[in-house]
């Protein structure tokens, strides 16, 4: 043992900071790390703190860094942080560069053997021997790569004050069931927390303290969030391809159809999952199923949404419902495909060639995720058209806690389907004729008895009835009911969200960036500047966002993208409120933090 | 009802178990051009369709682009269709015959449509074995953007214009026999007997059904120099067996001929009686199906009837082990899981 291990105490003498911190944990990708970050982040939610998690992975199944971040905040803020008062590094091919970008002060965990605490003076460091620890507690040496990574929570519970049952209960809770593995890390975890008690002294930078914000809440992910969604609205035709960051909002769906998705009486299954060869393959499956009269879905990222971008297309025209779920990620091309984004704002706005406009949902958390997922279905049946829910790498891959989903006791809305009956009592029905006004035709499902009701649709020109038709009249009644039915869509859509503070200054965001946000306007209201933020949550804009533009002076848009994606369809909706839209943008692969918002919009302010 | 004794009384139509005349599965009239192949083929559909009895309203037709994927509008007007995007047309018949498993699906294609932009459908399609008949009306040509080379044209063959074709052809017949393909059949659309008896097996069978069937383009592509011409193809058509095709409901009562004569029995019950021409042909032996279609092939003919056939591989619903009822119309009730089930999900997050 070296004589080095002196406890770790804070450079600079700063306050200790209780439940209000960030952990980044480099690691090397496919080494289990993921379980023991995942556990760290459980056991401090378990001890009532609340927390949240960013995992920052590369495009790689084993080899390449990553790393994860954990930030716990008393005030409930949960955007990434982009400074860490503890580091732990693991990986000895980043661990300078993380030395170099640490922030002054924190405390730096390492494998002992990176002698690492002679790079700068102002970290406090712990060199922890993790190969003899893990030597020591697990005795089987082909699993010692895996359970390595449980050594560093048992050091870090030691420091932070983290209780051991609890951790010992993230422990069971996260390898569900598997016996022999609990056992194997509860042990290696005991011996990081044990040796830590040896020969570490206390610290007082960074605590972990007992409280109650978590109590009731669960903590999901936006993928399986969108998933629950799906299976409550009852889908039942699903095609998909895999592609990240979407293929786990499929998988989790596939393993909760497992459970509930069986006829009980004949345990034979209410939906179909195909894995179709392509995305185009996946929209063809699902609007052809909606067509069909089926509840239908896929899930893909910006270039599954390029290659699917003809389908849906045909899907406006025809009008066939289906759910398509957009977990952005950053693009262009293959781009970060690991990284998150709000880059396909446009794309899917006007998926396809030709006049076409879209209903989207920006679910902007957890409960949203799943509320919004199911009403999609809703709203595909009623607009006879492609839904987007449009989400992203960090609402769909990282943790959130979040309160329990409510019941969605709303009984489906299946639309204007006509069924053997009506068809035999309507006179004159017209699959395209807008009957109501509100642009919405009626439509009869494929296979209904009676001898009434059949009709071609085609992706061709055609008029009131279906018919083949290349009449300039025919063609531009059908365009023009199609944005009817566009505008009747803006009563039925999910509103904004406001938090306003009082002020002739808007700031609009959407999606994954709400935490952000919320955070940069305390921050920006405590220097004296009050925003009203407006968190859109759909396309069309409703009449509350009309009313929002024309009251205010100036209305930050928030996003995550190069180009202002956003704040370009604002400015196409509004163009005699053109000038007010100004940008803030963050678009390098990390989820937006709140300073970077602040630094922005006071730059704009002091212009 | 008021009935007129003056009048001579007109021979009333045919009618089938159903009920129904020839004229309840007509579509719109066709509008390709004049002695179009594509035109006879949808014709012993119609008549296949009428003979079998098959319920109109339970026929969904789907195609993709070109000439061959507008003729669903020709055909069975009870039936619903789905004229969709250039090369997509499996998917769209995946989509819903997973929706309605009790539809009878219906696809049109081209040599184009499905050999070329719709390759990648296509083999998915009859690897999964999609309940469909998968119709591929093969003229080697696209007529619809007026005369350029499909991937069915055969290497060394002209255009019109002039132009040969300097790749070797794909054969749609033996690539789905290689996919595992439980049907596979090629037919002339100028031999109206064979392709009604292939027909009325293929709404027997389960799974897919690939039928390619070789139909001169009359505009661009039935000239001397062309091998799918009406002339060539009359001339190298080299059918390998008369078909009979005795539905279940027949079986009783038809006599099955026998001696040289083979009988394959479907699931339901049907029968396809085969007697062959073709010295030695076996159509359920796969390996031997492949080695006479590139025999033909080599020779320059074109073998024609059931070329393989194998009824017994679960189609696509079955292997889901979906409910037997549409899922298209199951109700809330069976799809929404109840309160408690969302509060042990819930639970299970904390």
């Amino acid at each position: 043992m070296t004589a080095a291990l002196a406890a770790p105490s804070p450079v600079g003498g700063a306050k200790t900071r209780i439940n209000d911190f960030s952990i980044q944990v480099a690691t090397v990708n496919g080494s289990g790390s993921q379980t023991a970050n995942t556990v760290l982040l459980r056991a401090i939610f378990q001890m009532g703190v609340f927390v949240s998690g960013k995992n920052l992975f590369p495009s790689n199944i084993a080899g390449l860094p990553t790393w994860f971040t954990i930030r716990a905040s008393a005030k409930g803020y949960v955007a990434r942080k982009a400074s860490n008062e503890m580091l732990i590094l693991m990986n000895p091919e980043t661990a300078k560069e993380d030395i170099a970008k640490a922030d002054p002060g924190a405390l730096v965990i390492y494998d002992e053997p990176l002698q690492l605490d002679k790079l700068r003076s102002d970290l406090a460091y712990t060199p922890v021997p993790f190969q003899k620890l893990v030597t020591a507690s697990c005795p089987e040496p082909k699993l010692h790569k895996l359970v390595k990574n449980m050594i560093y929570v048992g050091v870090a519970a030691r420091l932070l004050g983290i209780d051991m049952e609890e951790v010992k209960k993230a422990i069971a809770k996260q390898l569900k069931g598997k016996t022999k593995a609990i056992e194997l890390n509860q042990t290696a975890c005991m011996a990081g927390y044990d040796w830590a008690m040896e020969n570490l002294e206390d610290q007082d930078h960074i605590k972990v303290v007992r409280d109650n914000k978590t109590q009731g809440l669960i903590i999901i992910d936006g993928n399986e969030a969108c998933a629950l969604g799906a299976l409550f609205a009852g889908v039942t035709v699903v095609g998909w391809y895999p592609i990240t960051p979407a293929s786990s909002l499929v998988e989790t769906f596939i393993e909760y159809a497992e459970e509930y998705r069986k006829d009980p009486k004949t345990g034979k299954s209410t939906v179909a999952i195909v894995q179709m060869e392509d995305e185009l393959a996946s929209a063809g499956v699902v609007l052809s199923a909606g067509w069909a009269g089926a509840r239908s879905m896929t899930s893909t990222a910006g270039p599954g949404v390029s290659l699917m971008s003809e389908f849906i297309g045909l899907g406006y025209y025809v009008e066939a419902p289906g759910v398509f779920f957009n977990v952005a990620r950053t693009g262009p091309s293959t781009g970060l495909p690991t990284r998150t984004q709000q880059s396909d704002v446009e794309l899917c706005a006007k998926c396809s060639h030709g006049d076409t406009l879209h209903v989207n949902l920006y679910p902007g958390n957890m409960e949203e995720c799943f509320q919004f997922a199911y009403d999609a279905f809703d709203l595909a049946e009623r607009f006879q058209t492609p839904i987007f829910v449009v989400t992203d790498l960090d609402l769909g891959m990282q943790n959130w806690a979040s309160k329990p989903f409510a019941y969605p006791a709303k009984a489906y809305d299946r639309g204007k389907v006509l069924n053997q009956q009506q068809l035999a009592e309507v006179k004159d029905w017209g699959r395209y004729k807008d009957v109501d006004g509100d642009g919405i035709p009626y439509r009869s499902l494929p296979g209904t008895p009676g001898g009434k009701g059949a009709y071609l649709t085609r992706g061709s020109g055609h008029n009131a009835y279906a018919q083949y038709s290349e009449k300039p009249e025919d063609y531009i009644e059908v365009m023009d009911r199609l944005k009817r039915k566009y505008e009747t869509a803006k009563d039925h859509v999910p509103g904004p969200v406001f938090r306003n503070q009082g002020s002739d200054k808007g700031v609009l965001a959407f999606g994954s960036s709400d935490p952000a946000v919320i955070e940069a306007q305390d921050i920006l209201a405590e220097g004296g500047l009050k925003t009203d933020y407006l968190r859109l949550r759909a396309l069309p804009f409703t009449a509350e966002v009309d009313a929002y533009v024309k009251e205010k002076k100036v209305v930050y848009v928030v996003e995550q993208n190069r180009d202002g994606q956003m704040a370009n369809l604002f400015r196409e909706t509004y163009p005699e409120h053109a000038t007010k839209f100004k940008s803030v943008l963050h678009y390098d692969g990390h989820a937006i933090d709140a300073k970077s918002i602040v630094d922005q919009i006071t730059a704009f302010e002091q212009k | 009802m008021t009935t007129t004794t003056s009048a001579t009384p007109t021979p009333a139509a045919p009618t089938n178990k159903l009920g129904f005349t020839k004229q309840d599965y007509v579509g719109s009239k066709s509008t390709l051009c004049a002695g179009c192949g594509h035109d006879s083929i949808t014709a012993q559909i119609i008549n296949a369709a009428f003979e079998s009895s098959i319920e109109g309203h339970r026929v969904t037709k789907y195609s993709g682009i070109g000439c061959s994927s507008k003729t669903p509008a020709y055909f069975i007007n009870q039936g619903w269709g789905f004229n969709s995007v250039h090369g997509r047309m499996p998917s769209i018949a995946t989509g819903a015959s997973l929706a309605n498993r009790t539809l009878i699906n219906i696809g049109v294609s081209g040599d184009g449509d499905s050999m070329s932009i719709g390759m990648g459908q296509f083999v998915h399609a009859v690897r999964r074995n999609i309940p469909m008949i998968y119709i591929i009306e093969d003229n080697g040509v696209y007529g619809l953007t007026k005369g350029q080379f499909s991937a069915t044209a055969d290497k060394g063959s002209h255009l019109k214009t002039g132009a040969v074709n300097d790749f070797p052809s794909i054969d749609p017949c033996t690539l789905a026999i290689e996919l595992g393909c439980g049907f596979v059949a090629r037919s002339f659309s100028g031999n109206p007997k064979q392709l009604n008896a292939i027909l009325k097996a293929a709404f027997a069978y389960q799974g897919t059904v690939v039928l390619d069937v070789i139909s001169p383009c009359v505009t661009f592509n039935n000239h001397d120099a062309s091998t799918r011409s009406y002339k060539h193809v009359k001339d190298h058509d080299f059918p390998l067996h008369d078909l009979g095709f005795i539905q279940y409901s027949e079986v009783e009562e038809v006599d099955i001929p026998a001696g040289e004569t083979e009988i394959v029995t479907f699931p339901d019950g049907s029968k396809v009686a085969i007697k062959a021409l073709h010295e030695g042909y076996e159509p359920t032996d796969r390996f031997g199906a492949m080695k006479a279609i590139h025999e033909s092939m080599a020779k320059g003919e074109f073998l024609t009837g059931l070329l393989y056939i194998n009824p017994t591989q679960p189609p696509l619903p079955e292997v889901l082990n979906l409910v037997d009822e549409p899922l298209a119309t199951l109700g809330e009730d069976l799809l929404k899981p109840s309160p408690a089930e969302l509060d042990k999900i819930m639970q299970s997050l904390m």
